[in-house]
């Protein structure tokens, strides 16, 4: 990555910030509805749905509603999925049919510098969204403060790891419609496999030790903890998984970026 | 005299063994309006990317205001507008808005930024379209939005790849009267085109480059002048014995097979001949143009 981090990257990159910050503030409506009405669809469903059915769960020594189990993990799901669309599909949609990166590439700005600030505007975008899902939860008690408040800072560098592999994957997909792929075999099964719908521990000895390889566990880990108010300092790991995992992922995206544009 | 704009030394693009850009040397000088003509695959479009730092060199150097490009790229960025061949006008953003977002990118302040956007509109006749979307507006007012971000931030060199591609003749006339009067100001300005009309008009100096190479170089008038002279003679369907007589005046034509055009007519002598002997009709002799010297050095066949 010779030089990539030093010299490259001015404080202009909020340039970049700043321009998907004002196309967000013209739509901000619409960009507020999900992360406020999603919670509650879910909680519907799945709290007051399954929960007859669930009925308590068993976590670190204590009995939880399913509702107060899931409420951290709807909260990292929202903070992966705000941060991963909007710099690969987003993103792509802005490289590829838009050519909007083609026209900053003119200005004084640096290829890196469009990348940090796409990731930075993803990131950012995650904890607009984990902030207001936070508070509808917070309407239904789900939440143990002062900690929760935890999840606002947690959700900028969940928010980051996931932004650093969505932009990867742009650089690397040939099209559009390839999104699938990482979408089906990553993303998908992070969902549902992260500790999120259901305790890791009922999973097999060998699936736990696979969870550990995705982000979204870590990320769960973190923001339960913070939720429930139940920090444990084996927590250090997860996040300084999310630590590395972005600082391995941020330079790697921007040099796929890097050799897919700079002809 | 004063320091070049644009200086390059051997200016190289090399594709794996595909050499788009092969060499080319040139300057630009202050005010001047450069043109860069070439057939499509020529080469153009992959020179200016390199003069504006999106596509390293594969090999030789360049400098514009005197400072080495590889060195200085984002200062010598800050002073330069571009448009590119493409549109790439923000369609998320208002007209107004694209101006505004886009002084962000080279630090000009709001109030100066919104200052220049509302004098850049009027210039370009879009005053009354500031808050249409991208989408809405037609091609040549795109062109115009194009141009207007280019000079957001008052650049000491513009940069336009194909402006006038695409464009209607009226919109076409549009752009090209708003270039002259920025020519009069003094911009020094780098264009590519294709329309020769254009670069006859708009140019003080050009170069022709094929295959990634420079073929001619000098101003229109004189270009044509040196290759295809004063006037030409075009014969429309030509005989055989018309075509003999041409080879014994030893003439300077061209056979394209249906055609012939016969170059460097300084007088209308030969043509009085032939209308008079050979053609009652189908011989017209007209002005030299800049496109006989295009066609004449790039060759006819058909590119890409
Ligand atoms: N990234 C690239 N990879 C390979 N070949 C390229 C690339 N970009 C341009 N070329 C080739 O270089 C040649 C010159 O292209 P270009 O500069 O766009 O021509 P012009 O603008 O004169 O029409 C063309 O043959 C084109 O196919
Ligand atoms: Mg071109």
């Amino acid at each position: 990555m010779n030089g990539v981090w030093p010299k490259q990257i001015s404080r202009r990159f909020l340039r970049v910030w700043q321009r998907n910050f004002s196309v967000y503030r013209m739509t901000w409506k619409i960009n507020f509805l999900p992360p406020l009405l999603e919670p509650l669809l879910y909680l519907v469903a799945f709290g007051i749905g399954l929960q007859s059915l669930v009925g308590a769960v068993r976590f670190q020594g204590q009995t939880l509603s399913y509702m107060t189990f899931i409420a951290p993990a709807l909260l990292s799901v929202t903070i992966m999925y705000n941060a991963f669309f909007e710099t690969s599909y987003t993103s792509f949609v802005r490289m590829y049919y838009q050519k909007t990166f083609d026209a900053m590439l003119a200005t004084p700005l640096t290829l890196e510098e469009i990348i940090t600030g796409e990731i930075a505007w993803a990131a950012t975008r995650s904890l607009i969204a984990a902030a207001l899902m936070l508070t509808v939860i917070s309407f239904f008690g789900l939440v143990h403060y002062p900690q929760t408040l935890w999840v606002i800072p947690l959700s900028l560098l969940g928010g980051a790891a996931f932004a650093a592999i969505g932009m990867f994957f742009t650089g690397l997909v040939p099209n559009i419609e390839t999104f699938n792929l990482p979408i089906f075999l990553f993303i998908t099964p992070m969902f549902l496999f992260s500790g999120t719908f259901f305790p890791l521990e009922n999973l097999p000895g060998w699936a736990q030790v696979l969870a550990q390889i995705l982000p979204l566990t870590h990320l769960v880990n973190l923001a339960r903890a913070f939720t429930l108010g139940l920090w444990q300092n084996r927590l250090w790991g997860s996040l300084l998984y999310l630590v590395v995992f972005t600082l391995i992922f941020f330079p790697l995206a921007v040099a796929r970026m890097r050799r897919r544009l700079i002809r | 005299m004063t320091e070049p704009v644009v200086e390059t030394e051997k200016l190289s693009k090399f594709y794996g063994d595909f050499k788009a850009v092969d060499g080319i040397s040139f300057q630009i000088g202050q005010g001047e309006c450069f043109g860069l003509l070439g057939p499509n695959g020529a080469g153009k479009t992959t020179t200016i990317r390199m003069l504006y730092g999106y596509t390293p060199l594969s090999s030789g150097s360049l400098k514009i205001f005197g400072r080495d490009i590889r060195q200085d790229l984002r200062a010598v960025k800050q002073h330069i507008g571009v448009c590119q061949q493409e549109d790439n006008l923000d369609p998320d953003l208002s007209v107004l808005q694209n101006l505004l977002v886009f002084a962000r990118y080279f630090d000009i302040p709001r109030a100066l930024a919104r200052q220049r956007a509302e004098e850049l509109l009027r210039f370009f006749a879009l005053e009354g379209r500031s808050g249409a979307n991208i989408r809405e507006l037609s091609g040549g007012m795109k062109r115009r939005l194009v141009l207007a971000r280019a000079l957001l931030n008052e650049p000491k060199l513009l940069i336009l790849d194909e402006p006038t591609t695409g464009l209607d003749p009226q919109s076409r006339h549009q752009v090209w009267e708003r270039l002259e009067e920025l020519k009069t100001r003094g911009l020094t300005i780098l264009l590519t085109s294709h329309y020769l009309e254009e670069a006859a008009r708009l140019c003080d100096r050009l170069i022709i480059i094929d295959h990634g190479r420079i073929i001619v170089e000098g101003a229109p008038a004189e270009l044509v002048a040196r290759y295809v002279g004063r006037e030409v003679i075009e014969v429309v369907a030509p005989t055989e014995e018309m075509r003999d007589f041409l080879k014994r005046q030893r003439a300077d034509f061209e056979d394209l097979g249906h055609r012939l055009v016969v170059y460097n007519q300084n007088g209308d002598e030969l043509f009085i001949h032939l209308a008079k002997d050979f053609c009652r009709r189908g011989c017209t002799l007209r002005q030299a143009t800049l496109e006989d010297v295009f066609l004449r050095l790039t060759g006819r066949e058909l590119r890409e």
